[in-house]
């Protein structure tokens, strides 16, 4: 049990995915601007990171372990996500097309969202087995919904606020980003996993 | 060797097989019907289906502003529904195309019945069937049903259709507005 919640904290906040290993940078950059779309994007991703965390776990342990075939996990991977991120695609198009209107081109986008990618093999690197997958895609997804929630909420006040004008913009945006990144440094030594 | 890639291979294209397959049954399943955006739009407009926007109701304009259209065309949703509406789409309110007509209180036609002479032109020009009445009969408006959009009062060869805004009762009744100049700014701003 205590690993567990060890596997959830350290994916959170000392091994943040964002902030800590630079994974998925895309989104956290492109979709902060506004705090309702980056609350619909991280459920998407957060659905999406655990969604194919399992699958990917699932195709490697029963599909290409067995036939010995696990030089093709990269592509098996890529492969499964796509799928993933389609289906939930067609299901936000379904339930909320507002949704689906304001997250646009970054729904799609999850496909290439390094984080996603990045749970499937760290999953493989880590030996981790099926429960620890999928808490470590969830930890994963829940850390970025985190960062990216925070990260937009500041810049919804950063957009009012009076920026030099050599800073405005995404320059802003990005020295933010930093000081968050090194604000998160302070949890290291929290948990190791 | 040649066994291991063809293993691979055929790998491979078992996992595409399986998962397109699972991809073309949830586009049949979660197919959408028309575009939902149009029937969000559609609920927000006020249905008098008057015309006045340029489209011959409010579901054919909803349809346009789904596609881009202005947001500013609808006078007897006025403010408000502009307001929704920019709320809804994500974007800025604007202020009433004046070229539509202007926002006016909620009217009634009402049909002055010994003039009527049973012509029907009204009935067909009814956008929302609130007329009763047959030919060579008077005919009257059904006061709840009627969405005060002029349409009927063109047609009438007697002019016999008046528009009556309606008196504000105790659900509708708000406080007027005090008149300007209470404020001493106001009044410095009025004389400069």
């Amino acid at each position: 049990m205590t690993d567990y919640l060890l596997i959830l904290v350290s994916t959170i906040l000392v091994n943040n995915f964002v902030l800590v290993q630079f994974l998925g940078l895309c989104p956290f950059m492109g979709v902060s601007g506004k705090l309702e779309t980056a609350m619909g994007m991280s459920l998407a991703t957060t659905f999406v990171l655990t969604l194919s965390s399992v699958c990917s776990y699932l195709a490697y342990t029963y599909l290409l372990a067995p036939l010995d075939l696990a030089f093709l996990k990269t592509i098996t991977f890529i492969l499964v996500i796509a799928v993933v991120v389609q289906f939930t695609e067609m299901v936000v198009r379904k339930t909320s097309p507002l949704l689906y209107r304001v997250l646009g081109i970054f729904l799609p986008l999850i496909t290439t969202n390094c984080a996603v990618l990045g749970v499937a093999l760290l999953n493989l690197n880590k030996n981790n087995n099926f429960v620890e997958s999928v808490l470590y895609g969830f930890g994963a997804a829940a850390g970025f919904s985190l960062v990216l929630v925070l990260f937009a909420a500041m810049r919804e006040r950063i957009a009012v606020a009076d920026v030099p004008v050599s800073f405005q913009g995404a320059a802003i945006g990005m020295v933010t980003a930093g000081l968050m990144s090194l604000a998160f440094l302070g949890f290291t030594g929290l948990v190791s996993v | 060797m040649w066994t291991g890639i063809l293993i691979a291979v055929l790998v491979l294209l078992g996992l595409a097989l399986v998962f397109g397959g699972l991809l073309g049954f949830a586009s049949e399943r979660f197919r959408v019907e028309g575009n939902p955006l149009v029937e969000q739009i559609d609920a927000l407009l006020p249905q008098t289906q008057c015309g006045q926007c340029g489209f011959p109701g409010c579901r054919p304009y909803a349809e346009s502003i789904a596609s881009g259209d202005a947001i500013n065309k609808c006078p007897p949703g006025g403010e408000s529904t502009i307001k929704a509406l920019a709320d809804l789409l994500d974007v800025e309110p604007q202020p009433l195309d004046a070229e539509h007509g202007v926002e006016q209180a909620r009217r009634v036609a009402v049909i002055r019945e010994d003039e009527c002479i049973g012509c029907t032109k009204c009935i067909q020009a009814c956008p929302v069937d609130a007329i009763l009445g047959a030919a060579k009969h008077m005919h009257t408006v059904i006061e709840s049903e009627c969405t005060g959009c002029d349409l009927c009062v063109e047609p009438c060869p007697v002019d016999c259709i008046d528009m009556i805004t309606i008196e504000p009762d105790i659900r509708s009744w708000v406080w007027t507005p005090p008149t300007s100049g209470i404020i001493a700014t106001d009044r410095q701003e009025a004389s400069a």
